[in-house]
C-alpha cells in the first residue's frame, strides 16, 4: 500500500465523518416522519385477516384480474376435501353396495316369478318412455364410469394399463362426461314428465315399506300400483340427484357463473359426493331389473311383462289397466311382492 | 439433495415485472400465459408491498392430490413438475393451488382449457434433459445446466430468491436481522406448511 492510498483514504473517512456531522440533524428529521416498517403490510398480519377463507388480494399489471390473488389458503382445504372424503365417500358408496349386492344374492337369490312364467303379456312401458329411460341410462352409465375414473383412475386404471392409455382414456372420458351430462339433463326431464304422476307417494306405499316390499321374504307381495315405494324412491332420487348433478354439473362447465373459486370447490363437492350416492342407488336398481329379479328386465326391454309377474308386484296397476275395480287398495294382490324393478 | 424453494423479499420488490419478462422470455411462454406475476398489495397505500409469485413446489403439493391423471411429480429437488401428455386440462389444479400457478392456453367453458402450463423452476419436465421436445413443451432446464432459475437469478433487487431452502431463509433472516424489518415469507406457510422464523 502507497502513502498516497493510505492519505487519500484517511482524507476519504475524514469527510464522510464531516458529512456526518453536518447531515446528522436531517437524518434524525426525516426518520421522525418516514419509517419503512411502520405501515407495511406484512403476510403475518394479512393472513390473521383472512380468517382462514378467502385470498389475499392485490394489484397485477399484466391484463389478467384472476391472476391478482396472491394466496389462497383456503384452496388447500378443497384439494384435502376433494382427494380426502370424496374420494372415501365414492369408495364407500360404490364398492359398498356392490358388497351388500352380492351378499343379498348369495342369500336370497334371484327373485322368481312364484306363480311361473304365463302365457300372457302386458304391455308396462310405451316407446317414448323406454326412450327416456335408456336416454337417461345410457347416459348415466358413461357419466358414471367416466367420474369415477376421475376419482379412481389413478389408482386401479393407471398402474394397469400405463400412463400413455390412461392418458388417452381420461381425455376422451373428459369430453364424454362434459357432452353426455345433456342427454342426461334431456333424460331426466322427460322421464319427470312421464312418470312424475305415477310416483307421488301415498298409503299404498306405507304398507309396501312395512313388508319390506317383499325382498327378503320369498312368496312375500305387497300391492302396489304402477310403480311401488321401491320404485318411487328411484324415481326421486334420479329426480333430485340427478337435478344436483345437472345443476352443479352446469357450474363447473360454465365457471363463471358458479361465483368465484369457493363457489365452484363447493359445487364439485356437492357434485362428487351426489354422485357417488346416485351411483350407488342405480347399481341397485340396475341389479334388481336385470340378474336380481326374473321378468323384471323385461318391462324396459320390449316394454311387455309377463302377466303373473306384473299381478306379483303390481297387482292394483294390473287390475287398473285391466278394466277391473280399481277402487280397492289391498285386495287385489294375488300374493304380496318382491321389489320390482326395470 | 437441495429442497428448492423460492423466496420474495418483498420489502426489496420493487414491482419491476423483469422476472415476469425473463421467464416469458426464456421459456418462449405461450401468449396469455404468465407462469409468474407480481402483485401488489395495498397498492398506493402507505407501507405497500409487491410480491412476486409463482409455482412455490409445495410440500405435499396439493395439485398433485386432486389431479385425476396424476400428472404430478415431485424431482429429488422437491421440484413439481407434470407431463403435458398426461393432462386433460380439467384445471382441478387450479382450484387446488394457494397461488394462482397452473395457467391454461385457453379460458374455455366446457373445459376446453388445454394443457396445463406453470412454473417449472427452471427444470423443464418428464422428456430428456435439454432436449428440444422438452424445451417446446416446458421451456428451458436450466437446473440441468447448474443453474437457477432465471427470475431469481437475474432480479435486479436480488429480492426474489431461489435456492435451497434453508440457505434462502438464512439469506432472508440475515437480511431482516441486518434491517430490522421484513414483512414475511409470502406463502411460506400454505406451500411448506411453515415460515421463516427470525
Amino acid at each position: 500500500m502507497t502513502i498516497f492510498t493510505k492519505m487519500s483514504r484517511v482524507i476519504a473517512v475524514l469527510a464522510l465523518g464531516l458529512f456526518a456531522v453536518i447531515a446528522q440533524p436531517q437524518a434524525a428529521q426525516a426518520q421522525d416522519i418516514i419509517n419503512p416498517t411502520a405501515e407495511s403490510v406484512t403476510e403475518d398480519a394479512l393472513m390473521e385477516a383472512l380468517n382462514g377463507d378467502a385470498q389475499v388480494q392485490g394489484r397485477v399489471s399484466i391484463p389478467d384480474d384472476l391472476s391478482s390473488g396472491l394466496i389462497k389458503p383456503a384452496n388447500r382445504g378443497w384439494a384435502d376435501t376433494h382427494g380426502g372424503p370424496v374420494r372415501t365417500v365414492n369408495l364407500i358408496a360404490v364398492v359398498g353396495m356392490i358388497v351388500l349386492l352380492v351378499a343379498f344374492y348369495a342369500i336370497r337369490g334371484k327373485i322368481r316369478i312364484d306363480s311361473g312364467p304365463s302365457s300372457e303379456r302386458i304391455q308396462r312401458f310405451s316407446a317414448t318412455e323406454r326412450f327416456a329411460h335408456w336416454l337417461m341410462a345410457v347416459s348415466f352409465i358413461v357419466l358414471a364410469l367416466t367420474g369415477l375414473n376421475l376419482v379412481f383412475g389413478r389408482a386401479v386404471i393407471l398402474p394397469v394399463f400405463g400412463e400413455g392409455v390412461f392418458g388417452t382414456l381420461s381425455a376422451w372420458g373428459k369430453v364424454a362426461h362434459n357432452y353426455m351430462g345433456f342427454a342426461f339433463m334431456l333424460g331426466l326431464i322427460l322421464s319427470f314428465v312421464y312418470w312424475i304422476a305415477h310416483n307421488i307417494p301415498d298409503k299404498v306405499d306405507m304398507h309396501w315399506l312395512s313388508k319390506g316390499g317383499g325382498l327378503f321374504v320369498k312368496g312375500v307381495h305387497p300391492p302396489a300400483k304402477k310403480f311401488n315405494a321401491g320404485q318411487k324412491g328411484i324415481f326421486w332420487s334420479v329426480t333430485l340427484g340427478g337435478a344436483a348433478l345437472s345443476f352443479t354439473g352446469v357450474m363447473l362447465l360454465f365457471p363463471e357463473l358458479a361465483g368465484g373459486e369457493a363457489g365452484w370447490q363447493l359445487y364439485q363437492v356437492i357434485h362428487g359426493v351426489v354422485a357417488a350416492i346416485l351411483t350407488a342407488i342405480v347399481i341397485a336398481h340396475i341389479y334388481i331389473g336385470s340378474v336380481g329379479m326374473e321378468g323384471a328386465y323385461d318391462a324396459m326391454g320390449s316394454g311387455e311383462v309377463d302377466l303373473n309377474w306384473a299381478k306379483e308386484h303390481h297387482s292394483l296397476w294390473v287390475e287398473e289397466v285391466q278394466g277391473k275395480s280399481s277402487d280397492g287398495t289391498g285386495d287385489g294382490s294375488s300374493r304380496p311382492g318382491t321389489q320390482p324393478a326395470e | 439433495m437441495a429442497r428448492m424453494k423460492f423466496l420474495c423479499d418483498a420489502d426489496r420488490c420493487i414491482e419491476c415485472n423483469a422476472c415476469v419478462t425473463a421467464c416469458k422470455n426464456e421459456h418462449e411462454v405461450p401468449w396469455g400465459i404468465n407462469r409468474r406475476r407480481v402483485v401488489t398489495i395495498n397498492d398506493g397505500l402507505p407501507g405497500e408491498r409487491s410480491v412476486s409469485m409463482a409455482c412455490m413446489h409445495c410440500t405435499d403439493a396439493p395439485c398433485a392430490a386432486v389431479c385425476p391423471v396424476d400428472c404430478f411429480y415431485t424431482t429429488e429437488d422437491a421440484v413439481v413438475l407434470h407431463s403435458k401428455d398426461t393432462c386433460i386440462g380439467c384445471g382441478y389444479c387450479f382450484y387446488a393451488c394457494p397461488f394462482g400457478a397452473p395457467q391454461y392456453p385457453r379460458v374455455g367453458n366446457f373445459g376446453t382449457r388445454g394443457k396445463m402450463d406453470k412454473c417449472t423452476y427452471c427444470a423443464g419436465g418428464p422428456e430428456a434433459d435439454m432436449t428440444e421436445a422438452e424445451y417446446v413443451k416446458y421451456g428451458s432446464n436450466r437446473l440441468a445446466e447448474g443453474k437457477l432459475p432465471l427470475c431469481a437469478e437475474m432480479c435486479s433487487t436480488k429480492s426474489l430468491l431461489a435456492g435451497d431452502g434453508d440457505i434462502i431463509a438464512d439469506i432472508y433472516r440475515e437480511r431482516v436481522v441486518t434491517r430490522g424489518y421484513g414483512s414475511g415469507a409470502w406463502g411460506w406457510r400454505s406451500a411448506y406448511g411453515e415460515t421463516v422464523s427470525v
